[in-house]
């Protein structure tokens, strides 16, 4: 085996791992913690792709801010170890419903997905790189950028809407 | 009342936009600070640098000699009675013949002994002593202990070494309050310390 | 040919990690320094000449004290709280380029940890994680004021990130590289950027100074406010961890800060002195004196820059909580943004109108 491919697995054992163990942890601080692994393995998964953009944008967004706010969260509720939420059995066979249904499709997706070939003498190995995806995003796909950034702007001020206090609100 | 002429009338008006750039006034701050960082140091380096802590200091003990280099001590124990600190004990001695150039009078102190960890050194030894034998060196501190056997200083320590006199301008608070007032007049700048009380 | 090069890079690595040790276990002794000169002290002057055996003090007096964890502590966060700071820290440095070129035995060796064509991102990308070491440690800890400090240092960290990738576009644009040594070669000859982002150049110190956690913005360890900040439990060389992943972050930001704005390695009169050594020793010594020279002067700047953190940390007194993030996201990120809409506009316009006036 060469040594890319054995990565390969041990990244991919890592991932599958830490993503088990994000629902399966108890303590909901151990779960973002798992989460941050999780992404932290994809980034290496980029990075084997040779799409070390991606890979950083994937650790400075996912990882840098948004688990940042989620932990941010978590760590304000106080959450006792012991005290466990009661379940009904209602929502335990809901919850298996909405999961299994997820997993036959994903499932069902990747059976028909087909995978073009790769030709090794074509192949561009440089097709990850940022020079290459600027070209892509600014030229061929300018439209759905700028789209994507003007809804991006508008969700921020919708943001800023919402978080600004009204006038005579109080101040504290 | 003006207590300083740097003081700065404080307003709560709207600031300009220089001073809300703050910027300037940071580097103003940094100029500042910078400047200190060149400035002479005022540290005194106290093993190495000794300060002059004045005529008056009262550090450790010692037992004087006369002129003729005779002990000054007659074992009278005001001093021990004066201390309130109880830190002083001795055991007085008859002269014997021919120890008239040892001790300057018929009694003398056989044991002197300090307690240097109950000293507080305030000095009323050396203002109870009627025959001016005891007293606490202005340029002189105890050194630091290591061992209990340090603690309690004897005459051997104690006792005026005539090879190397203790000498002072003034032996007095009189005295040296005097000089003081002199030295602030700008007259008789130059006494010579000496060593007899 | 392939070992050579992994026992090269692995020797680079080496070197720069030390290095980053080195540098940052002595910015603790000089920022005790600094403070004393400052303050019309001498600083620490008893261990060793001028009290440069300080910081070996200082961490054998951290390795043997008692390692304490609070008994309601989450341990193993606890313990992950200044491993990651440490780590993070130590991270960002891999990209740095400290010189050009060595040349031994016909082989050329860049002084640098990891040429990527990413590098900058990188950067940013490690500093983003920079922040959990913070983060996990003050919750570990169980203590209402390790966790506000956590939360502060939290949301000041993503406030500055905003406006440090929108000072940083600038200097892409300018530059269309994200690689750091892309971005130090093309500032040869005295064409360092600063003179071209004055603007760019301040608020990515400020925020830089932010995101290190260093007084004006010290918020997470205020302790008139919080105590110790995110530290209070912290004791014996897990406290140090903390303390020594700072000093890290105040080299590296440095570091980065002078090869951004001011040239790296670059010094005026770079060429002549390169051609008067190459003349005078033959091609591959005076290559390598030249890239030695560059080094230092790389150190240089980059020590200044430790200097300026220590400078205005015994110069400005901290923010107050809403004050900072007013500057944040008031005052800085318009500032940025207006920053590279000029830029933007240079790059398109004035810079072929002054290419097309000089030819």
């Amino acid at each position: 085996m060469n040594p890319t491919l054995s990565f390969f697995y041990f990244l991919s054992f890592l991932t599958v791992l830490s993503a088990l163990m994000v629902i399966v942890s108890k303590n909901p601080i151990h779960s973002v913690l798992y989460l941050i692994l999780t992404f932290f393995t994809l980034s290496g998964h980029y990075i084997l792709l040779n799409a070390q953009f991606l890979a950083a944008v994937n650790i400075i967004v996912y990882a840098g801010a948004i688990m940042v706010l989620f932990l941010f969260v978590i760590m304000f509720l106080n959450i006792k170890d012991n005290h466990e939420e009661a379940k009904t059995n209602l929502t335990k066979i809901a919850a298996a419903i909405v999961g299994g249904t997820v997993f036959v499709i994903l499932f069902g997706a990747y059976r028909k997905t087909i995978l073009m070939p790769v030709d090794p003498a074509t192949f561009d190995s440089q097709v990850g790189m940022i020079e290459s995806l600027g070209k892509l995003l600014f030229r061929e796909y300018l439209l759905p950028f700028e789209l994507a950034s003007i809804l991006l702007l508008v969700a921020m001020v919708g943001a800023v809407m919402i978080g600004k206090r009204e006038i005579g609100e109080r101040h504290f | 009342m003006q207590l300083t002429n740097r003081s700065k009338q404080v307003s709560n008006k709207e600031m300009t936009l220089m001073e809300r750039a703050y910027l300037p006034a940071i580097a103003t701050g940094m100029a500042i600070t910078l400047k200190h960082f060149f400035k002479k140091k005022v540290t005194i380096e106290y093993p190495e640098v000794k300060r002059y802590l004045g005529p008056v200091f009262r550090g450790r003990h010692i037992l004087k000699r006369d002129a003729e280099g005779r002990e000054r001590c007659t074992a009278c124990g005001l001093c021990a009675v004066a201390c309130p600190a109880e830190a002083i004990s001795m055991v007085a001695a008859e002269r014997q013949k021919g120890e008239e150039s040892l001790y300057r009078e018929e009694k003398y102190a056989a044991v002197y002994e300090v307690n240097m960890l109950r000293c507080i050194f305030c000095g009323l030894c050396e203002e109870a002593c009627p025959k001016q034998a005891v007293y606490l060196r202005h340029d002189e501190f105890i050194p630091v202990f290591n061992d209990r056997n340090q603690v309690i200083w004897g005459k051997d320590l104690l006792v005026e070494d005539m090879n190397n006199r203790y000498t002072r301008e003034a032996w007095t608070k009189e005295e040296a309050h005097l000089l003081d007032q002199k030295r602030a007049n700008g007259e008789a700048t130059n006494v010579v310390p000496r060593a007899i009380p | 040919m392939e070992l050579t090069e992994f026992v090269i890079k692995t020797l680079t690595i080496l070197v720069v990690f030390v290095l980053t040790l080195v540098i940052a276990m002595y910015s603790t002794w000089g920022e005790r320094k600094v403070a004393g000169f400052i303050q019309d002290r001498m600083g620490p002057n008893r261990a060793g000449p001028g009290g440069l055996l300080q910081p070996l003090a200082d961490a054998g007096k951290m390795f043997f004290k008692e390692d304490f964890i609070p008994a309601l502590a989450n341990k193993w966060l606890f313990i992950a709280g200044p491993s990651l700071a440490m780590l993070t820290a130590l991270l960002a440095s891999a990209v740095i380029p400290f010189g050009s070129t060595f040349r031994y035995d016909g082989v050329e060796v860049v002084l640098q940890g990891v040429e990527s064509n990413i590098g900058i991102l990188y950067v940013f990308g490690v500093v983003a994680l920079g922040v959990y070491g913070i983060m996990i440690g003050g919750w570990a800890s169980n203590n209402k004021f390790s966790l506000l400090g956590a939360i502060r240092a939290a949301s000041q960290n993503i406030s500055y990130e905003v406006a440090m990738g929108l000072s940083l576009i600038a200097i892409l644009m300018m530059s269309s590289s994200l690689s750091l040594g892309d971005i130090v070669a093309q500032q040869h000859g005295g064409n360092w950027n600063i003179f071209y982002q004055p603007l760019g150049f301040i608020i990515f110190l400020t925020c830089s100074f932010a995101e290190c956690n260093r007084v004006p913005f010290d918020l997470p360890e205020c302790e008139t406010e919080l105590v110790g900040g995110y530290h209070t439990e912290y004791g014996s060389m897990k406290l140090g961890f903390y303390l020594f992943a700072e000093y890290i972050n105040m080299f590296v930001s440095s570091a980065i800060i002078s090869t951004l704005y001011f040239g790296g390695y670059n010094y005026p009169g770079m060429d002549w002195v390169y051609n008067q050594l190459t003349a005078s020793l033959g091609t591959t010594t005076g290559h390598n004196i030249a890239t030695l020279i560059g080094t230092g002067v790389f150190f240089g700047k980059a020590l200044f820059f430790i200097f300026f953190y220590m400078w205005v940390r015994w110069t400005l007194p901290r923010f107050r909580y809403d004050q900072l993030m007013n500057l944040g996201w008031k005052k800085l990120i318009p500032l940025a943004i207006i920053n590279i809409i000029i830029t933007g506009a240079s790059v398109l316009f004035l810079k072929p109108f002054i290419t097309s006036l000089l030819n």
